[in-house]
């Protein structure tokens, strides 16, 4: 089943998207503009607002629901992406979201996230990342870096952190994007590729939490730094950045390597040309590009098509129905050795 | 000599000596490997054609096949049929078929002295017995042939003569012999050979030698008991005076899965069953795989919290949405059936109990999850519990629990156990155009639309499926505003918020029928008061104690919360109340709290169902102070 495309009424607006509940992020949050970003790409979408749906569990992600004016459900910690499928399994003409932090999707609710991923149930994840549990008041969580020292962690993180494309590419993800909290016209395209993709897209969107973990992507955001510390990606073309866009990335072996066109024999031919419906693995190599030591890859690095959780159980309800006819319970309760007693 | 009896098999020579019995109660065991769940369900299938009732009760190794041989590797199938109405699957078996030494070991003490023992002789050797710790072959044992009536069949070597030349290997012969034991069971209580027959023709419809194999095993084994010199006797149990009608017969989780659907039928909803797999719930999920033709989806979710979680998500959207599982799933479930519970979503969870605490008895059954049921979750977050009390009953109970959810906007816990699930019996087929229809009203107008507003009579809140126009809104786990379900932190209002949805819970006693008594509706000495699955034995064990000349009366529960509003009344009659429950007295608890009556239970948790001498004398000491 299609989702239905607005024809008939004038276009909607950003505002059309907003709740009329009072945002509650703390002031100087990276999620308000998430929150604009997602408003603002939602009317371009064409999907009727009555049809859009936003599913979170816990934590300060995880109230986004409250501010879009759509269908919504606050749920519990981590478990967003179960409701998600049920709801999606059942009502396939929805498009449902789910917004999520790295403590609800990779810590609690760690199990259902990879699940719906492997399913490729259709479901756009949003996965804020800042490295911090904010809403309990500043715990390591499991994407804060090894030593971090925190509320729990007074002498230092002792558990290697996860990355969440890793997780995501692992589980069979057919989509994996990244995007940063204060990229707003990029974190809008990639939403938009989101949201246009048929199965599970995640989308990690690297976010600052400027109470418990300020400055956490410092080294990926900082207006000094972000030229040569993002790499964006674009299917088809070379990987290339720097203010210049002299910088590249070159594969040797397993391993990709930063070289600078032009210096020591490198050219532009040497330079990995991005593709995003290649083998996982090389989505894989490029995500273990971290910081701080490293450049960040963002936007998509894998879009591939496999089927759709929904459309094969759609599918088997048709042939199944088609099949046996439609289900008679009167039918059915005589189905077998049955006997009359007069 | 009853010469009127007919022997309506094909080609019987005359019968040997008929007797005619009211009813036996009959127990096949093995090893688990030995396919005695296999012979129990065919030979209940054939006495339920031939007009029993009857009632049966497998019971299980939690291991999917124990080292053979060996004691925990022990698997029974109880039947009990009758030409009277049958309750419970009986109380000791009349007659014991044991395969192995280690059968007869784990089963030998429950045959009723004087009864039948068959055996089959030749895995009584050495090493079986070795397994078993009989220090010497028990069937030499003169006390043992005195004190039952033993017959001595070297069913294995029977069964091998039959095959030879059948083309099937040892293993398969070796596998066969349970068709053997079958067909000397159905020769000596006139059973029917036909639907047996049939059911191999279908089960092994890809492997014709196998199917061949089987029935001629099956046939070997009834021409045995008719022309061997063994057994000089055979049984008639006339057909049963029941209703007249259609029966089939049906197992308790076969009754939820199909209440399940007759339940998405009658609402006209699409169906969806979020489940995770665990004993002894997993045949409901199996049996509602099969009927996508009902536009009825299952999803095998990756943990229990992920299948209530889906559930509620398919609730969300619209869909009539179940749960199953058992105590350990249950508790699993619980954070989430909270959040159905204040999101105010119709959701049904099935508890089909087990044995606890922890994974405790996998295969065997227990009534001790009802405070689980109950009060298991964190904050004040009541719902409805009810509970099935037999196999067939399974059906009626689950669709109560749909309509009670649907019309109350709340999740609902049905309660069953392991007997039940397991055990068969025969059933009236119901009329499917006599089930009265669930109604279920969405909300489409957006004028003067609050989420949590509510209907006067049921106070539950309108249910709206996204994709509605206008009525777009969110919903969730933090407190809400009476009203509009907005976000609320206000002390007044979460109080009001916990009041109110109690009160919508009380207010399902609206819909339960005034309780009926069996025995003094006037009041009297004692009041037995049960629920689920002890339904059989407390009625049977009040027949014996009445008939016996005690004032002794009984009501049998079907909800548990809330309860009926006519209990206290009932229970103010009667001047001793009495609570059997495979726990440690749980509703017994419940009433004592509730209605300062000084209950006593009579409680049982062995993983076994009450026996009804078991109650009769268990009631008695109650009632007179003392062991008889």
């Amino acid at each position: 089943m299609a989702i239905a495309i607005e024809k008939d009424k004038p276009l909607l607006t950003r505002k059309d998207f907003q709740s009329d509940q009072e945002v509650r992020w703390c002031p100087g949050c990276g999620d308000y503009s998430i929150l604009a970003q997602v408003q603002k790409v939602m009317p371009e979408l064409g999907v009727k607002r009555e049809n859009v749906v936003f599913i979170s569990g816990i934590g300060c992600s995880s109230r986004f629901p409250y501010y879009m004016n759509t269908y919504g459900f606050h749920t519990i910690h981590g478990r967003a992406p179960t409701i998600a499928s049920g709801l999606k399994l059942t009502r396939p003409d929805l498009q449902i979201w789910v917004v999520t932090g790295d403590g609800d999707g990779l810590s609690i609710g760690g199990n259902h996230l990879i699940h719906a991923l492997r399913r490729n149930v259709d479901l756009k994840i949003l996965l804020f990342n800042n490295r911090i549990y904010g809403l309990t008041k500043g715990q390591y969580s499991p994407t804060s870096e090894l030593g971090k020292r925190a509320k729990s962690t007074p002498y230092g993180s002792i558990d290697a952190p996860f990355n969440p494309l890793h997780v995501a590419l692992g589980a069979g993800a057919t989509f994996v994007a990244r995007a940063i909290d204060v990229e707003p016209v990029h974190l809008q395209q990639v939403i938009h590729r989101a949201a246009q993709h048929k199965g599970s897209a995640f989308v990690e969107i690297l976010q600052n939490c400027n109470v418990f973990n300020d400055l956490a992507w410092e080294g990926v955001t900082g207006k000094a730094v972000k030229d040569d510390m993002q790499i964006k990606l674009e299917h088809g073309k070379p990987v290339l950045f720097g203010k210049d866009k002299k910088k590249g990335v070159r594969l040797n072996g397993f391993h990709p390597e930063i070289v600078t066109v032009g210096q020591n024999g490198v050219e532009e031919k040497d330079i990995l040309v991005w593709n995003e419906k290649a083998d996982p693995a090389l989505a894989f190599m490029i995500a273990q590009l971290e910081p701080p030591t490293m450049p960040t890859p963002v936007g998509v690095l894998r879009a591939v098509d496999r089927p759709v959780h929904h459309e094969m159980e759609v599918k088997q309800l048709e042939e199944v129905t088609s099949k046996k006819g439609t289900g008679s319970i009167e039918k059915l309760l005589h189905d077998g050795d049955t006997w009359n007693v007069s | 000599m009853d010469t009127q009896s007919q022997n309506t098999n094909q080609g019987a020579p005359p019968p040997k000596q008929l007797q005619e019995i009211q009813g036996v109660t009959i127990r096949f065991c093995g090893d688990s490997g030995d396919g005695m769940q296999l012979t129990g369900s065919e030979f209940t299938r054939a006495s339920a054609i031939a007009g029993n009732d009857l009632q049966t009760f497998p019971d299980y190794p939690a291991e999917i096949r124990a080292p053979a041989g060996t004691l925990p590797g022990v698997s029974g199938f109880q039947i009990q049929f009758s030409a009277q109405p049958v309750y419970t699957p009986g109380d000791q078996p009349d007659v014991l078929v044991a395969m192995n030494p280690a059968a007869l070991k784990t089963n030998l003490p429950d045959l009723v002295p004087g009864g039948m023992l068959i055996v089959n002789t030749s895995a009584f050797n050495e090493n079986n017995l070795t397994k078993a710790g009989y220090p010497s072959n028990p069937l030499q044992d003169q006390a043992l042939l005195t004190k039952y009536k033993v017959f001595q069949v070297d069913i294995s070597k029977l069964t091998e003569k039959a095959l030879e030349g059948s083309g099937l290997n040892a293993k398969e012969v070796g596998r066969s012999k349970n068709m053997f034991a079958l067909g000397m069971m159905l020769w000596m209580y006139g059973r029917p050979t036909d639907p047996t027959r049939r059911f191999i023709k279908e089960k092994f419809s890809k492997k014709a030698e196998i199917a061949a194999g089987n029935d001629k095993a099956l046939m070997a084994g009834y021409h045995f008991g008719e022309t061997a010199e063994i057994f000089g006797f055979t049984y008639q149990v006339k057909r049963a005076a029941i209703t007249p009608g259609t029966y089939r017969n049906v197992t308790g989780n076969e009754g939820l899965a199909l209440g399940i659907l007759a339940s998405t039928q009658l609402s006209g909803l699409k169906g969806f069953l979020g489940s995770y797999p665990i004993t002894p719930a997993s045949d409901v999920l199996h049996e509602l795989s099969k009927h996508k033709n009902f536009n009825f989806s299952t999803f095998q979710a990756e943990d229990e919290i992920a299948a209530i979680g889906s559930a509620i998500g398919a609730s969300f959207g619209g869909s009539l949405a179940y749960t199953t599982s058992s105590g350990p799933g249950i508790a699993l479930k619980q954070e989430a059936i909270g959040l159905a519970l204040t999101a105010e979503l119709p959701v049904v969870i099935i508890n089909i109990q087990r044995g606890g605490p922890s994974t405790g008895l996998p295969t065997k059954t227990e009534q001790a999850d009802l405070l689980q049921a109950i009060c298991g979750r964190n904050g004040e977050a009541p719902l409805p519990v009810l509970a099935a009390n037999s196999p067939s009953d399974c059906f009626d109970a689950v669709i109560e629990a749909s309509r009670t959810a649907v019309r109350y906007m709340t999740p609902v816990i049905l309660l069953t156990d392991g007997y039940i699930a397991n055990g068969q019996e025969p059933w009236l087929i119901p009329d499917a155009k006599s089930l009265k229809g669930i109604e279920v009203k969405f909300r489409t107008d957006p004028a003067g639309y609050q989420v949590y507003a509510r209907d006067p009579q049921t106070m539950a809140r309108a249910w709206v499926r996204p994709g509605t126009p206008g009525l777009e809104h969110r919903i969730g786990g933090l407190e809400k505003d009476q009203l509009t379900g907005n976000v609320s932190y206000d002390p007044l209002n979460h109080e009001q918020m916990v009041h109110t949805r109690a009160e919508k819970v009380a207010k399902v006693a609206q819909d339960i029928p005034p309780t009926s008594i069996y025995g003094d509706e006037k009041g009297g000495d004692t009041l037995i008061v049960g629920w689920g699955s002890t339904y059989g034995a407390i009625l049977q064990a009040t027949e014996r104690l009445r008939f016996k000349g005690r004032s002794v009366s009984a009501v049998h529960l079907r909800w548990l919360n809330p309860l009926p509003p006519d209990l206290g009344d009932v229970i103010k009659r009667f001047k001793r109340v009495l609570v059997p429950e495979m726990n440690l007295g749980q509703l017994c608890m419940l009433l004592r709290a509730k209605y300062l009556v000084d209950a006593k239970g009579i409680n049982k948790v062995q993983g076994k169902p009450f026996k009804v001498s078991e109650l009769v004398a268990r009631i008695e000491e109650q009632i007179d102070g003392h062991r008889n």
